[in-house]
């Protein structure tokens, strides 16, 4: 066993335990905290693969603006947090038989498939590279500019749903 | 590059369905939308393990942008959401989504 894949096994604990605590505590707040504990879980995984700069964005993005903003939402809602609101509705037995069956599905399919695995290292320039390739007409540009464009008409769209009429 | 690619696609396929399972089995619309951003963070890393044991002897660099606007588009999705249930909220003093079925059948 390489160091690697003890960090590996440690960081799928955490996000794993961080998913599981999400889905079954009751308090919704410890829900979200689970939710940060699994969020960099998964930025740990993306250390693992050489891609440091989503590590940070995910860091940056997930738990620090997504996660504060899912906090903020449970605050205002927050007659909701009482530990006798019931939790799942009736239909949790069938929602828990699909989520296994997939998962059951999804790994003997992702077992059976030979992937075609290349050894290779990650070059050292990555980040110049991506920061070219969002901005060549050539590679990513639309693909950019659509993305600034959604983020604003969310923006507005957020602000004006949730104003006071 | 010793962890090899099958683990973490297992990986990203149980915290899925631990999504999924959230999403379909909670009765606070906050809850659902933290299973929806579970779901999407496991996509993330298929995305990026196949960029890094797959894509990359090409040069390309399709997995992370397409992991960035993933990201990008969690971000909208949770913004819109929460403004959403902010504003169920304040109409109708639920965010119980089953509270919330006027346009069901």
């Amino acid at each position: 066993m390489v160091v690697t894949q003890v960090i590996f096994i440690i960081l799928s604990a955490v996000a794993l335990i961080g998913a599981l605590g999400v889905v079954l505590s009751r308090n919704l707040f410890h829900a979200a905290i689970f939710l940060v504990l699994s969020f960099v879980g998964v930025a740990g995984f993306y250390v693992l693969l050489e891609a440091e700069f989503l590590a940070m964005i995910q860091i940056l993005v997930y738990v620090g603006a997504i996660s504060i903003l899912i906090i903020f939402a449970i605050m205002l809602s927050r007659r909701l947090m009482s530990p006798d609101f019931r939790a799942s509705n009736e239909q949790w037995l069938w929602a828990l038989v699909a989520a296994v069956a997939l998962f059951a599905i999804l790994v003997i399919v992702l077992i059976q498939v030979d992937w075609p695995v290349a050894q290779a290292e990650v070059p050292s320039d990555t980040l110049v590279e991506l920061g070219k390739a969002l901005v060549d007409p050539g590679q990513y540009l639309l693909v950019f500019e659509v993305a600034s464009v959604l983020l604003l008409v969310a923006l507005v769209g957020a602000v004006i749903v949730a104003r006071e009429r | 590059m010793q962890v090899p690619l099958s683990w973490y696609l297992i990986v990203a396929a149980a915290l899925f369905c631990i999504g999924l399972y959230g999403a379909l089995s909670r009765r606070n619309a906050i809850a659902i939308l933290m299973g929806v951003e579970l779901m999407l963070n496991s996509v993330n890393i298929n995305l990026l393990a196949f960029w890094r044991h797959v894509e990359i002897v090409r040069g390309m660099l399709s997995g992370q942008v397409f992991a960035i606007i993933v990201i990008t588009v969690a971000a909208a999705e949770a913004a819109v959401g929460l403004a959403l249930v902010i504003a169920v909220y304040r109409t109708r003093k639920t965010v119980d989504v089953e509270d919330v079925d006027l346009m069901k059948l």
